[in-house]
C-alpha cells in the first residue's frame, strides 16, 4: 500500500483562459486582461468597493504584496486584502501585536542558536521549518535544553530533552499551570513584571485555579512535568518561546498566543539578546505580505488603518482617500460570498479551495461569486472555478524583488530565469489591470516599488537594495541607513527610563474554551492535522517531485487503537465527522497515543482532509480550527480496503 | 537524527545483554514495555545523547553474549541510546569483530600475518578449511577466518578462538600445531540461550571473559613465556613479569607499586610534567612525540574537562610489547595512568585496548576493579583528594583505531575515522575536549622516572634516545620474543641476545617498525637501535618491531601481504588511501602472478607518492614505506628506476603510522 505519486505534476500555465459557456478556453492577454477589468469595474460600479476582495499571496515577493494591497486599496477602494497568512499566523500577529504593538517574531536565528532553554509549543519545526530546525540544532549542540510541548511524540520532540504530549487544545490551562507555578515558586521577574507590564494582578487571579493537578487533569500532562518546564523555563537564563500551528489553528487562537506570551511577561524572556517569542511561519513570505499590508486592518510597516495620522502619508503619496475602517479577512471574505455581500474577487498565487477547511462549502461560495480572477502559475482547483486565469511567473526564480523570513530579515531575490513564453510577471499584470480601471502607474521596477515601500514605512526606511545586497539581508526594524538595530524586538522594555520604556506590555487575562468539536459517543477520536516533512500544503508544488518518504496522505493512529479498532498498518478506513466523510489508508505509529489520530492535507486529489475540518474560527484573527476534529473510524469492508481509494 | 525503528523485537538474551551495559530502560520511548505515562511525557535529548559513547560497549555485549548482532538487537540498541539505526550499522559494520549476519558462537581467528605466515600458517589454513570448510561459514557451530597479526608473534604460528556465551571465553592456540588447532575448532560449548536470571538482569560479571578456557584447548602460557629473560636484574620496565602475580594487587604493591604514584602526588602535576620533560621521554607507540611536551600542552587549555585516553589498540603487525605488559605486569598500567592523569589535569581516562587481546583485558578489568576497591581509583585517590578513574574501552578488529584521532571516533561511539589536524589532540581530542593520548609503554616508562627522577632516567640510552625501550623481536631467530634494551644496542646485538640464527640461516631482511616501517637488508645489522640511528640510515623504529626474515622467506609474497593489510585496514575515508591500497596490491599481486616488475615499479612509486601526500592519516602516509623499502633498499625487483625516485627518497626517513602526524 505505498504509493511514491499521488499528483502527477502540475503544467505551468502558459496562456490566459476565459470562462465561455461554462467552459475555460484559450484567450489572447488582450482579451482575458479586458475581461478581467470589466468584471471588476462592473462589481465596483453595481455594488461599491467593499463588494471586492484580493487574496494576496504569502510566497511572493513583499513588492508584489504591496502593489497587490495598493491595487485593492487605490485602484478599487477597499481595505479586503488578505492572504492565506490568515490560515496559520494571523493569531500571532495579532497576539503579538496585542502585548507589544507590533506583530514580529521578537528574536532571530542566532539568538536561537545562543539561549539555554528552547521550548517549541504546538509545532513540529524538523518536518514542517527544516531550515529553522537546523538553527534549533545548533541552539541544542551549544548546551541548550529542549522542551517540545505537542499531542504527538513528532519528530521534533524525539530531539527535546522532554517532551509534553498534551491533549489537543488544552494549551491554555497548560500556559496557566505554568505561570502559577512560576508564581507559587517564587520565580517571577518581579522588576520585569512591575517596570514592564500591566495587568498582573488580573493575571495572578486568572492562573490561580490551574493548580498542576486540575492541569494534568485537564491536558493529561503528568503534573511533575509540568512543574519542571515551569522551573525549567523561569531559571533559564535565556530562553526562546516557539510555537506553530498547533498553537494558531484553533478556534482561540489569539488567546492561546496570549497565553504563551504571559509567560514571557512573567519570566523577562523577552526583549533581550537570547530571550523572545517565536511564531515560526511557514511560508517563505508570510512575514513580508503582512508587513506590505497585504492585510485588512494595517497598512506597511504595521501602521494602523484606523489612525488617520497613519493614513495621511500613504493618502497623500496615493492621492486617494484610504477607508478608516478595517476591510475584511479572508474568513469574512468567505462569510460575505454567503450574504453577497462580495461579489468579486482576485486571488493572486492561492488555492483556498483546497487549503481552506469544508472544501465543498468553499467551492459553493466561490461559485456564487459573480466575477472570479485567479493569478497563479498552475491550474489549481481554485483557479478551474475561474471566471478569468492569468498565468503568471514564479515570484521566487522569476522576479526581482524582496522576501522577509521568519526573523524579520529583508533579502533580495534575483531574477534568476525568464517565465515561460507566455506568462507574465504578477506585478506586470497588476498594472495592466490598474490602467484599464483607469489609474496609469505604467510599470514600475521592483526597487523602485521598494523605494516607495521605504518612504511610507518608517521601519524599512533603512533597506535600500544596495545596503541589502550589501549586508546579506536586513531585520526590521531599520529606520535609517546608517544604522542597524539589535536582532531582537522590545529592548525597550527593559529601560530603566519610564519614557523610553514606553507602553507597558500588557498580560492576556484569557480563559480556557475546549475545542468546538466535541468528542462523544458517535465522534470519539481526536483528529489533528499537520505537515510532514517532503510536502507542502495542498501538494500544489512539492506534489510533482518524488520522494522516498511520501506514502501519500495517511491516518496515522496508535498501535492501541489500531488493535481495538483490528486494523493493519496501510488498511483502508472511513473516517467520518460531523461533516463529511474520507476513506484513507491506516498508518500505525507509537507517535500517536489512544483516542488521538493524524492527517495531513498534502494530497487532496486522494483525500480531501478539509472535508472533515471544522470553520470555527477565532473571532480575532479569523484562523480556523483545523487542528481539533472529532471523528469516528470504521472499517471497510475487505472488497474494498483491497485499494487505496485515489482517483 | 530521525528515528525510525523497526517493530521486531529482540530476544530476552539480547535485552538482557544490552540491558547489562545500559541499565534499564526507562520508558517505552526506550526499549521498555510502552506504558500509559509514556504517552504523556518522554525524557531524552542530552541525557540520552551523551551516552552515545556507549554504542560501542552495548554492540560488545550482544556479540559477546550471542555472537551476532541481529537486526532487532541493534535497533534496541538504539532505541536505548537515541541513535539512528541506519548510523548504528554504519558503525557496527565498521569492525571486523562485529558480525551482522548470524554466525556461529564460536569463532577462530587464525593470524596469516608476516611472522605467522612465516612460520607456517598455510598449512594451519588448509586444516581448518578441511574441518569447518571456507572462511567465514554461517552455519555448524564454529567458523573461522584469516586474521591479521593477533600479537602473538613470539609463538608464531598463532591461532585465537572467541565464544561468546555467559561469560565469554577464549582459547589460544601458540605455536599452533594442527592438534591444537583441531580443539579451538571443536564444537561450540553446549549453549546458554536462556537469560542468565529470570528478572533478565544477571549478575554484573566482573570481566568480560571468563577465567576458564574453552574446554580441550591447552592453558596458554604464563605473560612471561614471551620474555625469553624473564627475571633479569637488567629489567626496568619488565621486572615485575613473571615474577608477581598479575591478579593480585598486593603483590604488585609488595614488588614496588604505586610508590612511583605516592611521589607524582608529593610532586604535584607541574612538578610530574617537568620530571618526565627532563627525562627525554618520547612517545613509544611509534611517532616519538616528546611526553612532557604533549603532557604540558593538554595541561595547560583553558577548555575542560581533560581527558587521558592510552592507547593499547596494539595492531601494528609484528607488535606485542604492549600485551606482554597488560598480561604480565597490569597494575602498571593503571597506575602511570592515574599519575598521567593527575598531571594533564584529567578526571576520566580511557584504556582503549585491541578485541584480539581476551587475556589483557581480564588482567586489565580485574586491575580497574581491584584499585577502585583500594582507592587507588576513584574520588578521592591515596586520600589525595585527586578524583580520578579509568574506563575501559574494547576496540572490535580495526588497526585504524590505534590512529591517534580514529581512537576517539571509536571510543565516543562512531566509526573509527581519523580526523584533520589540527586542531590537535591536546586542543580538541576526545569528544572535542583537550587530550592527551598515550601509548602503554610510553605510559609504563613514567614509573620508572618518577622513582628515579627525571634527569637519572635521561642518563639511561643515547642522547637523543634515553631510557629503556622494548623490541618485539620476531621471525627466523632462535628466541624470538620481547626484550628490553637500553637505546644504543644494535640490530646485531640484538638478534645475538635472542641466540643469533639457527645453523645454516642467514638474514635476508629484517622488517623494522611493522607493516608501515621498512625493510633494512641482512648486510646492514650495525644499524643502532635508536631513534636517531635509524632516522639516519633512513630507517625507523616505529613501535619497537624487528621481524627477521631468513633466507628462505618468500619476499614478495611478505609484500603482498603487506599490502592486503594495508588494502583491509584502510577506513576508506579518504580517497588516496582507500583505491591507493588497492592499487598497490594489485600491482604486487601481478608480479608475484609474474608479471614484469620493471613496468610495475613506476605505477607502484606513483600509487605510493600519491597516497603518502594526500591521505589524512599515518595509514595511507606510510601505506608505500615497506614496498618503497623492498624496491630501493632490498633492490628486490632488481635494477629499478632510480630516475623517479629522487624526491621521494627525500622522504624515506619516515616510517611509522603517526610519525607525520605529531610532528607539530
Amino acid at each position: 500500500m505505498r504509493s511514491d505519486d499521488f499528483s502527477a505534476p502540475y503544467d505551468r500555465l502558459t496562456r490566459p483562459l476565459v470562462r465561455d459557456g461554462g467552459e475555460l478556453r484559450p484567450a489572447s492577454w488582450e482579451e482575458a486582461l479586458d475581461r478581467a477589468a470589466a468584471g471588476f469595474r462592473r462589481g465596483v460600479d453595481e455594488h461599491g468597493p467593499d463588494s471586492f476582495g484580493m487574496l494576496s499571496c504569502a510566497r511572493a515577493t513583499n513588492e508584489m504584496n504591496f502593489m497587490a494591497q495598493k491595487f485593492t486599496r487605490v485602484v478599487v477602494g477597499t481595505n479586503n486584502v488578505d492572504s492565506c497568512n490568515r490560515t496559520c499566523h494571523a493569531p500571532s500577529v495579532a497576539g503579538l501585536a496585542a502585548a507589544f504593538g507590533s506583530g514580529g517574531g521578537t528574536s532571530s536565528y542566532a539568538e536561537v542558536e545562543d539561549t539555554d532553554l528552547i521550548v517549541i509549543w504546538g509545532g513540529n519545526p524538523r518536518f514542517a521549518h527544516p531550515i529553522f530546525f537546523q538553527h534549533v540544532l545548533k541552539g541544542v549542540r551549544n548546551g541548550a535544553r529542549l522542551f517540545v510541548v505537542d499531542p504527538r511524540r513528532t519528530s521534533t520532540a524525539e530531539w527535546a530533552d522532554r517532551w509534553l504530549g498534551l491533549n489537543v487544545g488544552t494549551d491554555i490551562p497548560l500556559a496557566h499551570a505554568i505561570g502559577r507555578e512560576i508564581l507559587h515558586a517564587g520565580l517571577a521577574n518581579d522588576t520585569f513584571v512591575r517596570r514592564a507590564t500591566s495587568g498582573f494582578d488580573e493575571y495572578r487571579a486568572l492562573v490561580e485555579p490551574w493548580t498542576l493537578a486540575a492541569a494534568e487533569a485537564e491536558t493529561g500532562v503528568p503534573a511533575e512535568a509540568i512543574r519542571e518546564l515551569a522551573h525549567a523555563y523561569a531559571r533559564a537564563e535565556r530562553a526562546q518561546m516557539c510555537w506553530t500551528l498547533g498553537i494558531t489553528e484553533h478556534h482561540n487562537a489569539t488567546d492561546n498566543v496570549r497565553s504563551l506570551i504571559n509567560l514571557a511577561l512573567l519570566t523577562g524572556h523577552v526583549g533581550r539578546h537570547g530571550s523572545g517569542l517565536n511564531p515560526l511561519r511557514g511560508q517563505n513570505n508570510v512575514q513580508g505580505g503582512g508587513d506590505m499590508g497585504a492585510i485588512p486592518d494595517r497598512l506597511a510597516g504595521f501602521q494602523d488603518i484606523l489612525d488617520p495620522e497613519a493614513r495621511a502619508p500613504f493618502e497623500a503619496a496615493w492621492g486617494r482617500e484610504i477607508q478608516g475602517t478595517k476591510g475584511k479577512t479572508l474568513t469574512q471574505m468567505f462569510e460575505a460570498m454567503d450574504e453577497r455581500e462580495l461579489r468579486t474577487l482576485y486571488v493572486i498565487g492561492e488555492n483556498p479551495v483546497q487549503s481552506e477547511p469544508e472544501t465543498e462549502k468553499t467551492t459553493r461560495r466561490l461559485r456564487s461569486l459573480d466575477h472570479l480572477v485567479v493569478q497563479d502559475i498552475f491550474l489549481t482547483r481554485t483557479a478551474e472555478l475561474a471566471d478569468v486565469v492569468l498565468p503568471a511567473s514564479a515570484s521566487w526564480c522569476e522576479s526581482d524583488g524582496t522576501f522577509t523570513n521568519s526573523e524579520r530579515r529583508v533579502q533580495l531575490v534575483r531574477k534568476a530565469l525568464d517565465p515561460p513564453e507566455g506568462a507574465r510577471d504578477d506585478i506586470e499584470i497588476m498594472c495592466d489591470l490598474a490602467t484599464r480601471l483607469g489609474v496609469d502607474w505604467s510599470r514600475p521596477s521592483a526597487e523602485e516599488i521598494w523605494n516607495e515601500v521605504r518612504s511610507l514605512s518608517p521601519m524599512h526606511r533603512g533597506m535600500s537594495y544596495a545596503r541589502l545586497a550589501e549586508l546579506h539581508g536586513i531585520q526590521w526594524p531599520s529606520y535609517s541607513e546608517d544604522a542597524l538595530e539589535p536582532s531582537y524586538l522590545h529592548s525597550r522594555l527593559w529601560s530603566e527610563d519610564p519614557a523610553e520604556r514606553g507602553e507597558p506590555a500588557p498580560f492576556g487575562i484569557v480563559g480556557h474554551s475546549p475545542p468546538v468539536d466535541l468528542l462523544d459517543e458517535d465522534f470519539p477520536f481526536r483528529l489533528t492535522t499537520g505537515r510532514r516533512l517532503d510536502d507542502y500544503n495542498t501538494g500544489v508544488q512539492t506534489g510533482g517531485f518524488s520522494s522516498p518518504l511520501r506514502r501519500g496522505e495517511l491516518l496515522d493512529l496508535s498501535p492501541e487503537d489500531a488493535a481495538k479498532l483490528g486494523v493493519a498498518d496501510g488498511e483502508t478506513v472511513r473516517v467520518t465527522s460531523r461533516r463529511g466523510s474520507v476513506l484513507v489508508p491506516v498508518s500505525v505509529t507509537e507517535a500517536m497515543r489512544q483516542g488521538l489520530v493524524f492527517m495531513t492535507f498534502h494530497f487532496p486529489h486522494q483525500v480531501d482532509t478539509q472535508l472533515l475540518t471544522i470553520d470555527a474560527t477565532d473571532p480575532i484573527a479569523g484562523t480556523a480550527e483545523y487542528k481539533a476534529a472529532a471523528v469516528r473510524i470504521e472499517r471497510v469492508e475487505e472488497h474494498a480496503g483491497s485499494a487505496a481509494p485515489a482517483p | 537524527m530521525d528515528l525510525r525503528f523497526l517493530d521486531e523485537a529482540p530476544t530476552a538474551v539480547e535485552r538482557e545483554a544490552v540491558d547489562s551495559v545500559l541499565g534499564p530502560p526507562e520508558s517505552g520511548w526506550d526499549g521498555g514495555a510502552r506504558q500509559d505515562v509514556d504517552l504523556r511525557y518522554a525524557r531524552g535529548g542530552h541525557t540520552a545523547r551523551d551516552r552515545r559513547d556507549l554504542l560501542m560497549p552495548a554492540l560488545h555485549a550482544v556479540n559477546d553474549r550471542v555472537g551476532w548482532i541481529s537486526r532487532p538487537a541493534l535497533d534496541h540498541i538504539c532505541r536505548r541510546l537515541t541513535v539512528p539505526p541506519a548510523e548504528a550499522y554504519a558503525v557496527a559494520s565498521f569492525y571486523a569483530m562485529f558480525s551482522l549476519r548470524k554466525r556461529p558462537r564460536r569463532v577462530v581467528h587464525l593470524c596469516t600475518d608476516i611472522a605467522c605466515a612465516a612460520a607456517g600458517s598455510s598449512g594451519l589454513r588448509d586444516r581448518l578449511a578441511e574441518r569447518l570448510g571456507p572462511p567465514g561459514g554461517h552455519d555448524g557451530d564454529t567458523t573461522w577466518h584469516e586474521s591479521p597479526c593477533l600479537g602473538m608473534c613470539e609463538r608464531a604460528p598463532a591461532a585465537l578462538a572467541l565464544e561468546a556465551g555467559a561469560p565469554a571465553r577464549y582459547a589460544v592456540a601458540a605455536p599452533a600445531a594442527p592438534g591444537d588447532l583441531d580443539a579451538l575448532a571443536g564444537d561450540a560449548s553446549p549453549g546458554s540461550a536462556a537469560p542468565v536470571s529470570a528478572n533478565g538482569h544477571g549478575a554484573p560479571s566482573p570481566t568480560t571473559f571468563g577465567a576458564d578456557p574453552l574446554p580441550g584447548a591447552a592453558p596458554e602460557p604464563a605473560p612471561s613465556a614471551a620474555v625469553p629473560d624473564a627475571g633479569s636484574p637488567g629489567h626496568v620496565l619488565l621486572r615485575r613479569v613473571g615474577t608477581v602475580d598479575p591478579l593480585s594487587l598486593d603483590d604488585y604493591r609488595a614488588a614496588g607499586g604505586y610508590a612511583a604514584l605516592r611521589r607524582a602526588l608529593r610532586l604535584g602535576p607541574a612538578g610530574v610534567i617537568r620530571e618526565v620533560s627532563d627525562s627525554g621521554l618520547v612517545g613509544r607507540g611509534g611517532a616519538a612525540f616528546p611526553t612532557g611536551r604533549k603532557w604540558q600542552a593538554t595541561a595547560q587549555q583553558p577548555d575542560g574537562p581533560h581527558y587521558l585516553v592510552c592507547n593499547a589498540d596494539e595492531s601494528e603487525p609484528g607488535t606485542f610489547k604492549d600485551r606482554v605488559l597488560m598480561e604480565g605486569d597490569p597494575f602498571s598500567v593503571i597506575e602511570a595512568m592515574t599519575i598521567a592523569g593527575y598531571a594533564v589535569g584529567a578526571r576520566l581516562g580511557f584504556l582503549y585496548i585491541r578485541g584480539e587481546y581476551p587475556r589483557a583485558l581480564r588482567h586489565l578489568e580485574n586491575a580497574v576493579a581491584l584499585a577502585r576497591e583500594r582507592g587507588l581509583l576513584g574520588p578521592d585517590v591515596l586520600g589525595s583528594g585527586f578524583a580520578f578513574d579509568i574506563e575501559i574501552r574494547r576496540g572490535a578488529g580495526a588497526y585504524i583505531c590505534g590512529e591517534e584521532t580514529a581512537i576517539f571516533g571509536s571510543i565516543e561511539g562512531y566509526r573509527g575515522e581519523p580526523r584533520t589536524k589540527p586542531p590537535f589532540p591536546v586542543e580538541k581530542g576526545l569528544f572535542g575536549k583537550p587530550t592527551a593520548v598515550n601509548n602503554v609503554e610510553t605510559l609504563v616508562n613514567v614509573l620508572p622516572i618518577m622513582l628515579m627522577g627525571g634527569p637519572a632516567y635521561a642518563a639511561v640510552g643515547t642522547g637523543g634516545s634515553t631510557g629503556p625501550k622494548l623490541f618485539c623481536l620476531s621471525g627466523g631467530v632462535r628466541r624470538p620474543g620481547l626484550y628490553e634494551l637500553p637505546f644504543g644496542a644494535t640490530l646485531r646485538d640484538l638478534i645475538e641476545a635472542a641466540g643469533g640464527m639457527p645453523e645454516g640461516r642467514t638474514v635476508q631482511a629484517v622488517l623494522l617498525g611493522g607493516a608501515a616501517g621498512a625493510f633494512v637488508r641482512g648486510d646492514e645489522l650495525d644499524i643502532p637501535l635508536t631513534f636517531e640511528g635509524a632516522r639516519a640510515a633512513g630507517t625507523t623504529l616505529g613501535s619497537g618491531v624487528v621481524l627477521v626474515l631468513d633466507d628462505t622467506a618468500d619476499l614478495v609474497a611478505t609484500l603482498v601481504r603487506v599490502a592486503a593489510f594495508f588494502r583491509d585496514e584502510s577506513c576508506g575515508q579518504c580517497v588516496p588511501c582507500r583505491v591507493g591500497t588497492v592499487r598497490q596490491e594489485e600491482s604486487l599481486l601481478r608480479i608475484s602472478a609474474g608479471a614484469d616488475a620493471a613496468a610495475e615499479v613506476p605505477l607502484l612509486r606513483e600509487v605510493g607518492r600519491a597516497m603518502k601526500d594526500a591521505s589524512i592519516c599515518g595509514l595511507g602516509q606510510t601505506a608505500w614505506n615497506a614496498v618503497e623499502s623492498a624496491i630501493d633498499r632490498l633492490d628486490l625487483f632488481g635494477g629499478p628506476d632510480r630516475a623517479a625516485s629522487d624526491d621521494i627518497q627525500q622522504s624515506t626517513a619516515a616510517g611509522d603510522r603517526a610519525a607525520t602526524e605529531e610532528a607539530r
